[in-house]
């Protein structure tokens, strides 16, 4: 649908730093070159960073008014103000404190955000692509489910030496996503069925599979009746990293090198450009002669073969060596919220992953100190995709004057 | 010149061809699927299957006021025939003997298939047909409601992938409000003005702030889920009187519920039942037969051109977003004052979505999506009546089905579907 009559397509955000700022160069010197792009870069953090602010103030805000003993202290703000105020403080405070701790305050805290942050990273690279070539990937859970499932099987089932084993089980990880993501890509391609509801039908598709799955005898270890499978063989399994006293395992560097090949991918290649010219305006790319649904069935083939590396970072390497079931979902939705938060963009999403990762591996350590359910890290990232999602709204709360070219339009309307 | 007469008719002969060529491969595709559906039939249900059982069908129950007999047929008699008639209108759509009403075909020939599969599970046993389709009424609830959420937004020109969030508010304030009330009638008025202020949400979002609308619907699910979680285990779990909604009760219509088959299915219901079909009827002669639904319908269709004539395109559009919140909100308070007795963590389930898919399906028309929203319901009761039948088949797969329904439907339907022209594109006031 051609959204280009009421929106501009979005330039290029200029915090990738591969020159999608025309104008830094022909302003003239070097020097000059430079304050423009840090500028720039500088434009391209405000909102993120305010909308992190302003979204941990408001799940404060959340706390308080949901404890029930501060709101016993707000019962009686009229006669002892100042303690109730000081009762919240010491709760949002406190909470915020725990999370910080437990997260990124101490170098196993590091360790285990980096740990948590790896398959958000890879899934949140997922929902990036996609969202380049202009469709809005859901599916990135039931994507890491498959391919989890797959690059489990291949670990537990087969024994070879771990040079040959390990590739071999990241492959079928990445083929595994790859081929669900396809259906959709296909379908959209071929029908024009719209990818949301498609790719939200394969998760819930993909969740009965690997139930199916674990409860046959292919994956259940002998013995048990519940949703488990075997454990990886030790030959498939990522190894350990330490710098430090910071462990994590290798995932963390394919996390790492995918962002780079996606980078790669969709700035220096020509496919990489045809994506982003149909995500940008697809009745443009098909005038220019560009295949519009080859490049849609390409994009959530690839979109889904990272979302199938998320599962198998899971699966090979810490936290589980096992398959479990109802386990994966947060991820694909986590995936969304980083993306969107990352703007798109390879080094965004890396950024916003290990963002996502903090509050994910601080939510335990803060709800066992503070009893502050978990569950609002779920509310504070939805305040974040929102103020991201909505600049303006950020910008009319602190008052700040519209930066240009920031509207960024991700998705078309239903289908064809 | 001649040339400027025939230049104009050339491209619109050549779309007619192509809409001819797509015309006719839809109607093979829906041919061969019929003629599968028929030989599995055939093989699965007739020759595959035991002879000599039969199956009951059975037809009312014990409380009603007029009693049907039961129906007993041969199981494996009734699966070769109901398998070749399938067959056979498989092979009239691929050789093209009927040309048009191919998908109507096709569903006929899904609902003798799905007649030979029930006497397949049920033989040597009986299943309960009225139970089925009441069972069906009941799920259709939620998934019509959500599905005239969509339409008001979407007739609208917003989006609205925001349906199950919207649910879930409107279950979780509906379980708090009815508790604290002591009546559900509470519940229910305050689940939908946590509907209307998602609703307003949206449209803030969607219509001021020009967000990207399905992003803005995500934002809002994964905020609705996160907060009733939340809500959910730092309020309910901590006060559990506060999640002790009282149910709706059924009622019946006085003299149409003595009426044999129908009376009990239709006539005999909570009030969400009837509210379906009420609004039903009332947003098709809303929509299509009142000032009001052309003004919704234009500004959906054509913003720039409803805007010329002095329609405010973005307080229409807000109307419709915040009154489709309501309806949402209506639908969420079905699972916690109908279906359940409590709110439980994401019990909406993603049942928004296939409300949004039953949008789709049903073409954007109230009507279709009440027929739309009741397919997929039967779809749902199917399987859970076949897995407490003893059929081979693992109930994993009976659980994707309503999702296999629904990718197979909007895959092959959506190519007809035409959403309204302007659907998801923000409006700038010049």
């Amino acid at each position: 649908m051609t959204t280009a009559t009421e929106q501009p397509p979005a330039a290029p955000p200029p915090a990738g730093g591969d020159g999608g700022d025309a104008g830094a160069g022909t302003g003239g010197g070097r020097g000059r070159a430079v304050v423009a792009r840090l500028a720039d870069l500088g434009n391209a953090l405000v909102i993120p960073v305010l909308a992190l602010v302003t979204a941990l103030v408001v799940g404060g805000l959340v706390m308080v008014f949901t404890d029930p003993e501060t709101l016993d202290e707000w019962g009686s703000f009229l006669s002892d103000p100042l303690g109730a105020l000081e009762a919240s403080w010491d709760l949002v405070s406190e909470s915020y404190e725990a999370l910080w701790r437990s997260s990124v305050g101490t170098p196993r805290g590091i360790g285990r955000t980096l740990v948590e942050a790896t398959p958000l990273a890879l899934a949140g690279l997922s929902v990036a692509f996609a969202f380049r070539a202009g469709l809005f990937n859901i599916g990135a859970a039931g994507q890491l489910i498959i391919g989890a499932t797959c690059a489990g099987w291949v670990g537990f089932t087969w024994d070879l030496p771990a040079p040959i084993h390990l590739p071999l089980a990241v492959v079928a990880g990445f083929l595994g996503g790859a081929a669900w993501g396809g259906i959709a890509g296909v379908l959209k391609a071929r029908t024009g069925a719209h990818e949301v509801i498609t790719t939200i039908m394969l998760n819930y598709i993909s969740y009965r599979l690997l139930d199916y799955a674990l409860r046959s005898d292919a994956f259940q270890p002998p013995g048990r009746d519940d949703l488990i499978s075997k454990p990886v063989r030790e030959s498939a399994r990522l190894p350990e990293v330490s710098l430090g006293e910071v462990t994590v395992h290798a995932g963390v560097f394919v996390a790492l090198a995918a962002a780079v090949a996606v980078w790669w991918l969709l700035e220096r290649t020509t496919t990489g450009f045809r994506l982003r010219a149909v995500g940008a305006n697809p009745d443009a790319a098909r005038y220019a002669g560009m295949s519009v649904p080859a490049m849609y069935a390409l994009a959530m083939v690839v979109a889904g073969g990272l979302a199938g590396l998320a599962g198998t970072s899971n699966i090979l390497g810490r936290p589980s060596f096992s398959l479990t079931g109802g386990y994966y979902s947060f991820i694909g939705f986590d995936a969304i919220a980083v993306a969107l938060l990352g703007r798109a963009n390879p080094a965004g999403v890396l950024v916003s992953a290990f963002l996502f990762g903090a509050l994910r591996s601080g939510s335990t350590g803060m709800q066992a100190a503070t009893s502050t359910p978990v569950d609002i890290i779920v509310v504070i990232q939805a305040l974040i995709i929102l103020f991201v999602a909505a600049p303006a709204l950020v910008r009319s709360i602190y008052r700040i004057k519209a930066g240009r070219g920031t509207a960024q339009t991700f998705t078309a309307s239903w289908g064809s | 010149m001649p040339t400027t007469l025939t230049e104009p008719l050339a491209p619109s002969r050549e779309a007619d061809l192509v809409a001819e060529r797509s015309a006719a491969r839809r109607r093979v595709g829906f041919g061969v699927a019929t003629a599968l559906l028929g030989l599995v039939a055939m093989l699965a249900f007739g020759i595959g299957s035991e002879s000599g059982l039969d199956a009951v069908f059975v037809l009312s129950r014990s409380s009603d006021a007029v009693q049907i007999p039961d129906v007993t047929v041969p199981a494996r008699a009734t699966g070769l025939v109901l398998g070749v008639v399938v067959a056979a209108l498989g092979a009239l759509l691929v050789t093209g003997v009927v040309r048009r009403r191919t998908f109507l075909v096709f569903g006929v020939g899904l609902a003798l298939f799905v007649v030979a599969l029930l006497a397949w599970a049920a033989r040597g046993d009986d299943i309960s047909i009225i139970g089925l389709l009441d069972g069906t009424l009941f799920r259709a609830t939620p998934l019509a409601l959500g599905a005239f959420a969509g339409l008001l937004c979407e007739r609208a020109g917003v989006v609205n992938i925001a349906i199950e969030g919207m649910l879930l508010a409107g279950a979780f304030v509906a379980a708090l409000t009815a508790s604290a009330a002591g009546t559900p009638w509470v519940g229910l008025v305050c689940g939908m003005a946590a509907g209307v202020l998602l609703g307003a949400f949206l449209g803030v979002m969607a219509i001021t702030y020009r967000v990207d609308q399905i992003i803005g619907g995500t934002v809002i699910n994964i905020f609705s889920l996160g907060l009733t979680s939340y809500l959910g285990t730092q309020v309910l779990a901590r006060y559990t009187d506060l999640n002790d909604p009282g149910a709706f009760r059924a009622f019946g219509i006085p003299g149409l519920e003595r009426l044999p088959l129908v009376g009990p299915l239709l006539f005999h219901n909570t009030i969400y039942v009837f509210l379906v079909f009420v609004l039903t009827a009332a947003l098709w002669w809303g929509l299509f037969r009142t000032r009001w639904g052309l003004r919704v319908r234009s500004v959906g269709e054509h913003p720039r051109a409803a805007d010329t004539v002095g329609i405010d395109v973005l307080r229409t559009r807000y109307r419709s977003v915040m009154l489709g919140g309501a309806v949402a909100g209506l639908g969420g308070t079905w699972f916690t004052l109908d279906a359940t007795g409590g709110f439980n963590e994401n019990m909406t389930a993603g049942k928004g979505f296939i409300a949004l898919a039953a949008l789709i399906f049903g073409r954007w028309h109230p009507v279709g999506a009440l027929v739309a929203a009741l397919v997929f319901a039967f779809s749902e009761e199917l399987q859970t009546r076949l897995a407490l039948l003893d059929t081979p088949i693992p109930s994993d797969f009976l659980l994707m089905t309503p999702y296999v329904v629904t990718i197979v439907v909007v895959a092959g339907v959506v190519g007809r579907s035409r959403a309204p022209a302007a659907d998801g594109q923000p409006y700038v006031v010049e």
